[in-house]
């Protein structure tokens, strides 16, 4: 047994375990903690591995969703992390804290990591406070909603002739019925293309079915180095390239109609080096799918999102790193040999991670 | 399996109650800017950027590194945001440094920023949450009574930590970059100052200031190659370790907090430090509140505990006459822009060893400790930094 030639790095890390919540619109009951608890148990069983294995800790959330400094301190206390342990947080989407263990595992000290993200949509209006992430000076003060932001994307890609309003329910309609064996998807079902046409626009040009639901989750994996993955799991996911890269800010001076930071995360970690059978890809809009299938350079033969992806299910921070867990899960089951996870962050993909995940042929 | 890391450039901002004549970009780029220069490198030249900050509602922008990818010439690269709170500044250094330390990037850029005038700390900590006590008095209510229980089971005499006001403000007349130079400062100008947490004095608690700190990070042989093209040495990283333990538990040490004891532990033991009081130079502490000095003394094993305020007592801890200077640059007591504070800690420890500091240079310093600490003392990030190149 012997882990995949690596694109990058030298140190074979595998994602071996995968958690999370349902996605749901609303989880009234339980706060940020009580999210976490059941999920970062799951994580665990039946891996033989308790958090005494565990040699560094790293999560992602952001202030904004609760509302209040410093949600990430309490959020700690579902871990429980006592004695004390190697810790890290980015108010990032979680698949960038998987990126930093990753990172650290690279030097050979850690063979152990816990990475977990969280969000609840429900507790605030998300079109306002997305609009935060925008530039304070000249942007932000016109308070644009994430939903028009990508609208004009989608326009874009319209007048460039390189989707149309069909492709996009072609898009949904796939994700949707793909989210019926889903047990964690909000949203599912067996809508025909026509079916989602009928729908008002939101946006337009983008109808109810091309926007992504408000979801409450948290989600949590576990990466294990060296041949201790083998002891977790038959058939680990091993991470043989992982990059990511950002655009500017500046709306005005980027082609929303591509997604060079895509392309170069891709290239860096290798999508193409090798046939993809899956690609779950984190395009909370259903053009951005199409928009970023092109730029990782799938072809007709990757299946994309089985898991019906974002537009089944969206809980912010922790949705980059569900596509991690995803993905692995088609390794795990042998019904992918080569996965590729990408998770998006900022405005209309400002900024965009790739990770590519092998297992032994 | 780790590679040899090296700080070759430096920068910060002057730090100011009010940067009213930069934008947050303008501040970030400023610190930036100048460590870039001090490597003899351009924003061309970097790898990633990695960035941190404090809560996003101290400037009221929400993961504003995303604002900042421009400014900081991060556009077609990879961009990195850390969070741990107070001790972020430190972490933000630890990210970066390992993404040297694990051979993935060669030149890498960090920077950590507050601009506290865009708002108002006080309000962003006490934000109510449902079914949790509010804290309405901001960080140093909370550690006030800490501090009580300190002084009542140490038995330290109450002028203490007027002392380390008085100290720290002493260095920091030494440092152009200092927020606060006071020159008359004196124990009785300290105890005249207003009571604000009991027994914490207007001039025992540190400022809130506008600022930025940076650094660039590198490889070995990028480090000797920048070292032979600038003149100026390289801080060489001999170890560097974080530590987090839970807010509140029965039984939690509050005042010598485990997981800070752990992180020192494990960083000495990188270094190869046994002694620390002995074997190291001097230190930069996050002492944001005077009585942390005799407090984090303890912690990280300069003293046995219970005895920390006798070595700050004694003049131990000062520039002049000091055995082991702490806080050379005025430390947080002297300039606090929140998310930075430990950034500048790190970046303070790494001058020492470049014998770059100025006036407030501990003479022949070779290896220096950085440290900061966050939440309810529960977040932990320190290096040493040394002269020379590690063994390993």
């Amino acid at each position: 047994m012997s882990a995949p030639k690596q694109k990058q790095g030298t140190v074979p890390v595998a994602v071996a375990s995968f958690a999370q919540t349902p996605s749901l619109r609303r989880i009234d009951q339980a706060n940020e903690v009580e999210l976490l608890m059941p999920v970062i148990g799951e994580v665990f069983e039946g891996t033989g591995l308790t958090k005494d294995d565990v040699g560094f800790i790293c999560s992602g959330s952001t202030d904004y969703l609760i509302g209040g400094p410093f949600s990430f301190v309490m959020a700690l206390d579902a871990v429980g992390v006592w004695p004390p342990k190697r810790e890290s947080h980015v108010e990032m989407d979680a698949a960038w804290a998987l990126y930093e263990a990753w990172v650290l595992m690279q030097e050979g000290v850690v063979d152990v990591a816990l990475i977990y993200g969280f969000g609840k949509s429900s507790l605030g209006d998300l079109d306002r406070i997305l609009a935060m992430q925008l530039d304070p000076y000249v942007m932000g003060p016109l308070w644009p909603d994430q939903v028009s932001l990508a609208a004009l994307q989608a326009q874009t890609m319209i007048d460039r002739g390189q989707a149309t309003e069909a492709d996009f329910a072609a898009v949904a309609a796939r994700a949707r019925r793909a989210a019926l064996s889903n047990p964690n998807a909000q949203v599912s079902g067996d809508s025909s293309v026509e079916e989602l046409l009928a729908e008002d626009y939101v946006s337009t040009p983008l109808r109810r079915h091309a926007l992504p639901p408000l979801s409450d989750g948290a989600a949590a994996i576990l990466l294990v180095a060296g041949e201790r993955a083998y002891d977790v799991v038959e058939r680990p996911a091993w991470i043989t390239g992982i990059d990511h890269r950002v655009e500017t800010h500046a709306l005005g001076a980027r082609d929303l109609g591509a997604s060079p930071s895509t392309a170069k995360a891709a290239e860096m970690a290798g999508v193409t080096d090798g046939v993809v059978d899956v690609a779950e890809i984190h395009a909370p809009f259903a053009h951005q799918e199409i928009l970023l299938a092109r730029e990782l350079g799938l072809g007709a033969e990757t299946v994309v999102n089985p898991s019906g992806g974002p537009l089944a299910g969206n809980p912010l921070m922790a949705g980059g790193l569900i596509r991690f867990g995803e993905a692995a899960r088609r390794i795990w089951d042998g019904t992918a040999t080569r996965a590729v996870a990408h998770a998006t962050s900022g405005p209309v993909l400002q900024q965009n991670l790739v990770g590519v995940l092998e297992g032994e042929s | 399996m780790s590679e040899r890391t090296a700080v070759i450039g430096i920068g910060q901002t002057h730090h100011k109650a009010k940067r009213e004549d930069v934008s947050v970009a303008g501040l970030v780029r400023e610190a930036a800017q100048a460590a870039l220069d001090d490597a003899g490198l351009t924003y061309a030249d970097i790898d990633a950027v990695v960035i941190g900050k404090a809560p996003d509602m101290f400037e009221g922008i929400m993961m504003p590194e995303l604002y900042l990818a421009g400014a900081l010439g991060a556009v077609g690269k990879p961009m990195f945001r850390v969070h741990t709170a107070g001790s972020v500044g430190g972490s933000t250094a630890i990210v970066a440094a390992h993404l040297v330390a694990s051979g993935i990037h060669k030149r890498v850029l960090t920077v950590a920023f507050e601009k506290q005038s865009d708002s108002d700390a006080m309000w962003a900590l006490s934000v109510p949450q449902p079914f949790s006590a509010p804290l309405l008095a901001g960080a140093g209510g909370y550690f006030a009574p800490i501090i009580r229980a300190y002084m009542h089971k140490s038995g330290a005499p109450n002028d203490v930590g007027m002392k380390v006001a008085v100290k720290d403000r002493l260095h920091a007349l030494r440092n152009p970059y200092a927020h606060l130079h006071l020159p008359d400062i004196s124990l009785k100008m300290v105890e005249e100052s207003i009571m604000l947490w009991d027994p914490l004095h207007y001039l025992e608690s540190c400022p809130s200031s506008d600022g930025a700190a940076a650094m660039v990070l590198a490889a070995e042989d990028v480090a000797v190659a920048q070292e032979r093209a600038t003149g100026r040495p390289a801080a060489w990283v001999h170890g560097m370790a974080m530590r987090s333990e839970p807010t509140m538990f029965a039984g939690r040490n509050q005042i010598n907090p485990q997981a800070g004891r752990d992180c020192a532990k494990d960083v000495y033991a990188q270094a190869g430090i046994s002694d620390p009081r002995s074997e190291l130079d001097c230190a930069e502490v996050y002492v944001p509140f005077s009585w942390y000095e005799p407090m984090w003394l303890e912690n990280l094993g300069f003293c046995d505990e219970g005895d920390g305020w006798k070595l700050t007592d004694s003049g131990a801890t000062a520039l002049d006459g000091g055995d082991i200077p702490w806080n050379c640059s005025g430390g947080v007591l002297s300039s606090n822009p929140i998310g930075a504070s430990g950034m500048l800690r790190f970046l303070e420890a790494a001058l020492q060893v470049r014998h770059m500091a100025g006036e407030h240079q501990v003479p022949d310093a070779s290896k220096a400790l950085g440290h900061a600490y966050g939440g309810g003392s529960q977040f932990f990030a320190m290096w040493v930094v040394g002269s020379d190149r590690p063994e390993s």
